[in-house]
C-alpha cells in the first residue's frame, strides 16, 4: 500500500494534467480503445467504460492555461469554461480524444457542442440531452436512447457490440467507485481534518481521467489511511459548498476556504462523480433501463435539473442538517446561469429557515482570493465566536 | 421632437387584439377563465385555446415594460432580492414587476396563474424561470414538457414520440383537470388549421423583402408582425384576418415602390440590406431602430422573428397529425436548433434576400442566442465573403445599452459597407 502523501501527490499531477497523459497511454496500450471526453456535470460513465471507451473529463483549463482564442469564441459576459475548453482543443491537449460529450446543463455548453460541430473538432461530438420528464416509461425511455446513440458512436469507431454482461460488469466498478467516494466525505464529517478538502478534491478529479479500475484502487488505499487517526483538528466550523457544479474554482481557492477556518463537509465541485446516490442496479437484463432509472429516482439535487416536484433548498438544507454543517457557502462560477439563478430561491428559503449562508462569485482562472477569504473567514468567526449551537433544520 | 408614428390599418388591429387580451386578463378571475402563464419559443397557443384558458407571457410583459421605461426599477427591485446582476433581464424585470403588483402594459393588473405551462424551447433559462415562479406561486399547476434539441440538425421520430407521449400522458390530462374540460381533439384541429393559415401569411409576408426597396423592416418592424402569431393568437380566425391585411398593405407598398414604414415615416432610400442575428434592445428600441434608418438600413431577414417558429423552411402545422404537429413545433423554434444549422438558415436568408451585410446584437443576458453568435459570425464571413458587424446590448437593462458605442461601431460599419459598395460599382 502506498503512503497517503504518495497517492495525494499522484493525484495531484493526474487531477490537473491538461495534456491528459493517462488517456493518451491507455490509448497506445490499447489500439481499439476510445478516448471519449465529456464535460460536467453528469455523463453515466458506466456505458463508456462497458463500450471499450475511457470516459475523461474536461473541466476547463482552470488557472493553468492562458487563454486567447478562446477568448475570440466567448463574449466577455460568458462564463470562463467555454473558452478554456475551446482553447484545450484547438490548441491540441485533446487530440487524441476520438470523441466529445456535452451533457444538458445550459445554454452555454449546449451552444459549445455546436462550436465543436462546426469546428469539425473529434470523430463525433454528442449533446447528451437529459431527460426532464421524470416518468420511467417517458423521460427513462428518452434517456435510454440517448445513451444508445453514445454506444453506437463507439461502435462506429471500435466495432464493438455492447453486452448486458458488459454493462453490469461496469455498472459494478462505478458503484464501487462512489460508495469509496462517499466513504470518504463519511470520515470528513466527524474527523475533516484527516484530509483537507484540496486533497479531496484531488483524489476525485483524478478519478474522471483514469480508468475506474486504477482510481477504485487509489480510494481504497485513501479510505484505508484515513480510517487512522491521523491530523490535528482546529477550531473550524463545517459548512457544505453549493454552486460550484460545473466551471471549478482553482485549487488556492478550495484550499483558501479550509485555511479561513471552514472545513467543507460536503460540496459540488466534482458533482458528476458523486450524482447518483446509492448503487445502481448491476444484475439485471436491461442495464440501460437501471441507469436511467437511477438518473431519475437517485440523483443528488442540481441545477440543471427541474426541480418543483422535490425542492432543491429543502434538499441542500437536509445535506446541512445530516452534515451537521453550521452554513452554507454559494460559491457560483461569474455568469453561470444555472448557478445564479437558483440563488434566490436558495436564499430566499434559508433565511425562512434559519441557515446561515454566505455567497460570492468566482472564475476558474482567478487565482487572487483575498477578499473571498476575508469574507469567509468573518463568516466562520461570526459563527464560531457568537453562537453556540449548530442550526437544526426542522 | 420626435414624430408621430404613422399607423395603418393593421397596426390598429393588432393594437384591439392585444388589449382584447388583456382586458379578459384583467376579468379573468371573475369571468371564470383559468390563466396559463407560459413562453413565447415553443408556446403551445391552440392547446391552450382548447382548454379555452387565456395566456400569459412573462418575456412579452417584459419588454413591454422596456419599452414603457419601467424595466429599469423593476431590475433593480428583484436584483435587491438576491437577483444576480449577471442573468437574464427578462427574468428580472418580470419578478420586480409581480414584486411591484404585477401590472400589465395596459394598467391593468395581470392575474395569476392557475397554470405555469413550461413547454421551454431551446432557453434553460426558462426553466429557472418557472422554478422561481413556483415558489411565488404555490397554488399554480406546473406542466412541464421537456423539448429535445436539434443537436444534429434533425426532427427524429424518437424525439417526436418522446414529447407526444409528454403531451398525451402528462399535459392534457393536467390541463383537463385545471380546467374541468375535456380534451376535444377537433377543436384542436381546428385551430391547427388557422395555424398553417397564419403561418402561410407570415411566410409570404416575410418573404417581400426580396423587392427592391423592401416594403418591409423584418426586425425592427418584424418584432411587430410576429405579434399576434406568438402571442396567443396562433389558430384564430384573428390572426389570419391581421396577416391578410398586412400583406395587403405591403402589396399596396410594393406596387407603389415604397420603402419600410418606420416611427418617423417612410424609409426614403434603401441603402443597405441587412440581416440581423439575436433579440433587439428594447430599452431604446426607437433610438436604436433609428440609427439604422437614418444610414438608409433595412433589415431583410432576421433570426429574432423566428424565435416562436421557423416556418420559412416550409414547416407548418398540421391538424392531420395535431400532437405530432405540436412536439414539431416546439422543437422547430430557432434557439432549438444547432449552431451549424443557425448559421446555415442565416446564410440562405443572406443569399435569398440578396443582404449587403450581416449584423450581429450580441445580448448580454440571453445566452442562449449570445454563446456561439462570434464562431456563427466568423463562419457567415468565410463562407459567403460579407461584410460582418458587431454590436452589444442587452434585453430590457438600460444599464447595458450604450447608445453612443453602438452608434459609433454602426457607423463604422455602415462606412465599409459604403466603401464596399462602391468598389464594386467601379469594378461593374
Amino acid at each position: 500500500m502506498k503512503e497517503l502523501n504518495e497517492l495525494i501527490i499522484e493525484c495531484k499531477e493526474l487531477a490537473f494534467d491538461l495534456n491528459f497523459s493517462r488517456a493518451k497511454e491507455w490509448k497506445k496500450n490499447n489500439p481499439a480503445g476510445v478516448v471519449v471526453g465529456y464535460m460536467p456535470i453528469y455523463f453515466p460513465r458506466e456505458i463508456l467504460h462497458a463500450a471499450g471507451a475511457l470516459p475523461v473529463g474536461i473541466f476547463g483549463g482552470g488557472d493553468r492555461k492562458q487563454i486567447i482564442k478562446g477568448d475570440a469564441y466567448y463574449q466577455s459576459y460568458i462564463c470562463h469554461i467555454p473558452r478554456s475548453i475551446i482553447e484545450l482543443a484547438l490548441d491540441k491537449h485533446t487530440e487524441h480524444f476520438d470523441g466529445y460529450i456535452f451533457p444538458s446543463i445550459c445554454d452555454v455548453i449546449r451552444n459549445l457542442s455546436g462550436t465543436f460541430k462546426q469546428q469539425k473538432i473529434g470523430k463525433f461530438v454528442k449533446y447528451m440531452d437529459f431527460p426532464q420528464n421524470f416518468l420511467p416509461e417517458i423521460g427513462g425511455v428518452f434517456y435510454q436512447q440517448e445513451m444508445q446513440h453514445v454506444l453506437e458512436y463507439v461502435k462506429s469507431i471500435n466495432g464493438k457490440e455492447v453486452t448486458s454482461d458488459d454493462l453490469n460488469h461496469s455498472i459494478e466498478l462505478y458503484n464501487k467507485n462512489r460508495k469509496l467516494i462517499d466513504f470518504i466525505y463519511e470520515i470528513r464529517q466527524e474527523y475533516p481534518w484527516r484530509l483537507g478538502i484540496d486533497d479531496v478534491y484531488h483524489i476525485i478529479r483524478a478519478g474522471t481521467v483514469i480508468p475506474v479500475e486504477e482510481h477504485n484502487e487509489i480510494l481504497e488505499q485513501v479510505c484505508a489511511h484515513i480510517q487512522n487517526d491521523i491530523g490535528e483538528p482546529q477550531d473550524k466550523i463545517k459548512v457544505v459548498i453549493s454552486g460550484a457544479f460545473c466551471e471549478q474554482p482553482a485549487i488556492g481557492l478550495i484550499r483558501a476556504i479550509e485555511e479561513a477556518g471552514c472545513y467543507v463537509v460536503d460540496d459540488d465541485y466534482m458533482l458528476g462523480s458523486r450524482m447518483i446516490l446509492g448503487d445502481i442496479d448491476s444484475n439485471t437484463e436491461n442495464p440501460l433501463e437501471a441507469i436511467a432509472n437511477s438518473y431519475i429516482k437517485q440523483s443528488q439535487y442540481s441545477s440543471s435539473i427541474y426541480d418543483v416536484h422535490n425542492p432543491k433548498e429543502n434538499r441542500l438544507a437536509n445535506i446541512v442538517n445530516m452534515r451537521g454543517a453550521d452554513g452554507v457557502i454559494f460559491a457560483s462560477a461569474s455568469f453561470c446561469d444555472p448557478s445564479l439563478l437558483d440563488a434566490p430561491i436558495f436564499q430566499n428559503a434559508f433565511d425562512r429557515m434559519g441557515i446561515r449562508y454566505i455567497a460570492f462569485q468566482f472564475s476558474e482562472n482567478i487565482n487572487q482570493f483575498k477578499v473571498i477569504k476575508e469574507q469567509v473567514g468573518a463568516f466562520s468567526d461570526s459563527i464560531k465566536l457568537w453562537e453556540d449551537e449548530p442550526v437544526t433544520v426542522e | 421632437m420626435a414624430k408621430e408614428a404613422q399607423k395603418e390599418k393593421s397596426m390598429i388591429l393588432q393594437k384591439e387584439m392585444v388589449e382584447g387580451l388583456f382586458n379578459q386578463l384583467a376579468t379573468a378571475k371573475e369571468d371564470g377563465k383559468k390563466v396559463c402563464y407560459t413562453f413565447i419559443p415553443g408556446n403551445l397557443s391552440e392547446l391552450i385555446r382548447t382548454f379555452d384558458m387565456l395566456p400569459v407571457y412573462p418575456e412579452i410583459n417584459a419588454l413591454q415594460s422596456a419599452m414603457r421605461k419601467k424595466s429599469g426599477g423593476y431590475i433593480k427591485e428583484a436584483e435587491k432580492n438576491a437577483h444576480s446582476e449577471d442573468v437574464c433581464t427578462y427574468v428580472k424585470c418580470d419578478v420586480g414587476m409581480m414584486m411591484k403588483g404585477n401590472i400589465g402594459p395596459t394598467g391593468q393588473k395581470i392575474p395569476e396563474p392557475d397554470v405555469l405551462l413550461l413547454s421551454y424551447t431551446g432557453c434553460f433559462t426558462f426553466l429557472k424561470w418557472f422554478e422561481t415562479l413556483k415558489r411565488e406561486y404555490p397554488n399554480a399547476k406546473v406542466i412541464m414538457v421537456h423539448t429535445p434539441y436539434q443537436e444534429n440538425a434533425e426532427i427524429t421520430p424518437e424525439m417526436t414520440q418522446y414529447m407526444v407521449k409528454q403531451l398525451k400522458e402528462e399535459v392534457i390530462p393536467q390541463m383537463e383537470e385545471v380546467s374541468g374540460i375535456k380534451f376535444d381533439e377537433e377543436k384542436l384541429k381546428a385551430h391547427l388549421r388557422l395555424s398553417k393559415e397564419a403561418e402561410d401569411w407570415i411566410t409570404k409576408i416575410f418573404d417581400t423583402t426580396k423587392h427592391k426597396p423592401s416594403p418591409i423592416d423584418a426586425y425592427f418592424a418584424g418584432v411587430y408582425y410576429i405579434g399576434p402569431i406568438n402571442i396567443g393568437f396562433r389558430g384564430t380566425e384573428q390572426a389570419v384576418e391581421y396577416y391578410k391585411e398586412l400583406y395587403s398593405e405591403i402589396q399596396d407598398r410594393i406596387k407603389n415602390g415604397l420603402g419600410p414604414i418606420t416611427p418617423e415615416g417612410e424609409m426614403k432610400e434603401e441603402k443597405y440590406r441587412l440581416v440581423v442575428e439575436g433579440p433587439p434592445n428594447w430599452t431604446s428600441f426607437r433610438e436604436f431602430w433609428k440609427i439604422f434608418y437614418d444610414m438608409g438600413a433595412v433589415i431583410v431577414a432576421s433570426s429574432y422573428t423566428k424565435v416562436g417558429g421557423v416556418y420559412d423552411m416550409g414547416w407548418r402545422h398540421d391538424a392531420n397529425r395535431p400532437l405530432e404537429s405540436l412536439a414539431e413545433y416546439c422543437m422547430n423554434c430557432y434557439t432549438n436548433m444547432n449552431i451549424p444549422q443557425r448559421i446555415d438558415l442565416l446564410s440562405k436568408c443572406i443569399e435569398d434576400y440578396d443582404a449587403d451585410g450581416y449584423v450581429t446584437n450580441s445580448i448580454k443576458s440571453c445566452n442562449s442566442f449570445s454563446a456561439g453568435q462570434l464562431g456563427m459570425m466568423r463562419e457567415i464571413e468565410d463562407r459567403l465573403e460579407v461584410p460582418v458587424g458587431f454590436i452589444e446590448s442587452d434585453l430590457v437593462d438600460p444599464r447595458y445599452f450604450s447608445y453612443s458605442n453602438i452608434k459609433n461601431r454602426l457607423e463604422s460599419y455602415f462606412q465599409m459597407l459604403a466603401q464596399r459598395k462602391s468598389m464594386e460599382k467601379e469594378t461593374v
